[in-house]
């Protein structure tokens, strides 16, 4: 197993977690590319060792193990699609707001809204 | 057999197709009607079948368990297949009598999507192995994140992002913990997965085990994980909310139920009952505080999820036995439940408790629809919850697990309140001044619709002794390894 892979999947996934936790979402669909990309590599990590491209009849022992492979481009077409769902989404919200920050919810707003209320009282 | 299983899978995805395709809203109707009804009949056909006959497996292009896909019929799917498919044929029927209210989902879209979405939970219940299951959760989030925002409004975007940010957390978590598992067992087969798994190091064991109930407790909305669901449901076109709220999250616990019990993770048990607990009485005060229906429903849905986490969380044969009898309780009557919030926003113009009331005096048709599923909600005899709600209790008795005992018959009367105040606010009382919804739509349909899913959580109840042998059994092949060898032979 190599290490440069294990550090591209650490660094990839902490870069990612980093950009998710921001509030617009331009940063958060760029987090996600990075976490898709973390998880692809860790499931070729999971494959084994590398080898000669795993062709039936080439009569070479040690291929590489198809099985994640195939995994992963499967998980690479589905994170390709949702980037683009969510980029729709910004748009949208763009459209809306003007901006492409996520909003607060409702219970957020509520309770905000009571604790200001609250120190009105006590005041 | 062959026919049945892919008919639950392909139907809705060729209703899906033709619906898309179709230039009048009547074909479009047909079509979608016609998928899901086929997969919903198919569902029935197989489950009579496989209780006679025994699990069934398909093997995907005759690949075996280690490389190929095994679709999977055993006792346990097929007891909540026909139970999901006829509750989205039943929301799909109301979608049709209501499209033409404010609150409706737009036809062109809503109709094929919830086919593309039944295609989702048909595979994730009836795959054998962890990456399809990946493949299918991701079917149904992708087809629920259009559901939910199609219309474009300011509301639903907002609460979009964050169920969309949520549950694409969770799902490239779910990937990254794929790679885990392949990387220590060699495979994602599940059947593979229950034998290898309890052979690995305790540390990776557990590390998987906790590793997957994250992943499925963020779908499934278990406490501390659960803040994206009673925000965003609520935006949505009632019809749709109803399907999230009777499928999605129960298709995460039902991916737990399989998953953990298979590979044997009962060290986790003691950590599962904690968060139950918690979950519970969370949901029940979150319901209590709120002062919209479709708010304090969407609540209860994770206080629900609470009881069916205790089942399982107990890891005995009478534990897991109770957790499906009150996951088949549970999807309709929370269908239900939502539906009848439609009726009331269709009729009041809005689900607000504040601004309704007095709809007992005027519509007694939905309030009796509505204190039908309620009260089983709250798990009162004879209804369905209580059968469901007895068996979750009674083995928590038998397990000795006194506390968490205390902590469901305290939810249970937290969820009694909180249905007493949807009936104060919405039923009893004077009617508001003319807030008469703009568009009636079709009453008879949206009615009609209501009461065939109504009837339908009486015969839960009604028929609560057939469908516990059912749920033992079911439990017992999945603890023993009666499904293992049938994936495995």
């Amino acid at each position: 197993m190599s290490v440069a892979l294990l550090v591209a999947v650490g660094g990839l996934t902490s870069v990612g977690l980093y950009l998710i936790t921001a509030r617009s979402l331009s940063r958060i669909i760029l987090g996600f590319s990075l976490l898709g990309h973390a998880a692809v590599i860790a499931l070729l990590t999971a494959g084994g060792p590398p080898g000669p491209a795993p062709i039936a009849g080439t009569g070479t022992e040690s291929t590489a193990n198809p099985v994640p492979q195939a995994l992963a481009l499967t998980a690479i077409v589905i994170s390709f699609g949702l980037a683009l769902f969510l980029l729709a989404l910004a748009g949208r919200q763009h459209q809306l707001t003007g901006d492409d920050l996520v909003e607060d919810d409702l219970e957020d707003q509520r309770v905000a809204n009571a604790s200001a209320v609250d120190s009105e009282g006590t005041r | 057999m062959n026919a049945l299983i892919a008919a639950t899978i392909i139907a809705p995805l060729l209703g899906a197709a033709l619906g898309l395709m179709a230039r009048s809203s009547l074909l479009r109707d047909g079509a979608t009607i016609a998928g899901l009804g086929t997969a919903a009949a198919a569902a029935i056909a197989l489950l009579v079948r496989v209780a006679d006959e025994g699990t069934y497996v398909v093997r995907v292009g005759g690949w075996g368990p280690e490389l190929g896909i095994a679709l999977v019929a055993d006792l346990f799917a097929m007891l909540v297949l026909p139970v999901a498919l006829v509750i989205i044929l039943v929301v799909e029927i109301f979608a049709i009598g209501q499209r033409r209210t404010a609150w409706g989902a737009n036809p062109e879209l809503a109709g094929p999507l919830l086919c593309v979405l039944t295609t989702g939970v048909s595979l994730a219940i009836l795959t054998g192995d962890l990456f399809t299951l990946f493949v299918a959760f991701e079917l149904i989030l992708v087809s629920s994140y259009v559901l939910l925002t199609h219309q474009g409004r300011r509301g639903q975007i907002r609460a979009g992002m964050t169920y969309v940010v949520m549950n694409l957390l969770s799902s490239t978590l779910f990937l990254l913990g794929l790679a885990f598992v392949y990387a220590a067992t060699g495979t994602v087969n599940m059947a593979l997965l229950a034998e290898r798994i309890p052979n690995l190091p305790s540390g990776v064991h557990l590390g998987i085990g906790a590793w997957f109930f994250i992943v499925f407790g963020t779908k499934a909305a278990i406490f501390p994980l659960f803040s994206w669901l009673p925000d965003s449901y609520p935006t949505a076109p009632t019809t749709i909310t109803a399907v999230f709220a009777g499928l999605l999250t129960k298709i995460g616990i039902y991916a737990m139920i399989r998953f953990h019990t298979i590979t044997g993770m009962d060290e986790l048990g003691s950590v599962m009952l904690i968060i139950a607990g918690a979950t519970m009485i969370i949901g029940a005060l979150g319901a209590l505080a709120q002062s919209n229906v479709k708010r304090i429903l969407s609540f209860h849905i994770i206080s629900q999820i609470g009881y069916m986490l205790m089942g399982l969380g107990l890891f005995s044969a009478a534990g897991t036995t109770g957790a499906i009898l009150f996951l088949i309780h549970h999807m309709p009557v929370k269908t239900v439940l939502f539906l009848v919030g439609g009726l009331i926003e269709n009729d009041q113009g809005t689900s607000s408790l504040d601004r309704s009331g007095g709809l007992a005096a005027r519509r007694p048709l939905i309030a009796v629809f509505f204190a039908i599923p309620a009260l089983s909600l709250a798990g009162l005899p004879p209804f369905s919850g209580f059968v469901a709600k007895f068996a979750v209790i009674s083995a928590g008795i038998s397990s000795g697990a006194t506390l968490i005992v205390i902590v469901a018959l305290l939810a249970g009367a937290l969820t009694l309140l909180s249905m007493t105040k949807i009936w104060i606010g919405v039923f009893w009382g004077t009617p508001p001044d003319a807030t008469q919804a703009n568009a009636p739509g079709n009453r008879t349909i949206m009615l009609a619709a209501t009461g065939l899913a109504v009837t339908g959580t009486l015969a839960i109840s009604l028929f609560a002794g057939t469908l516990f042998e059912l749920s033992e059994r079911a439990a017992d092949d999945l603890r023993s390894s009666a499904y293992v060898e049938a994936v495995t032979k």
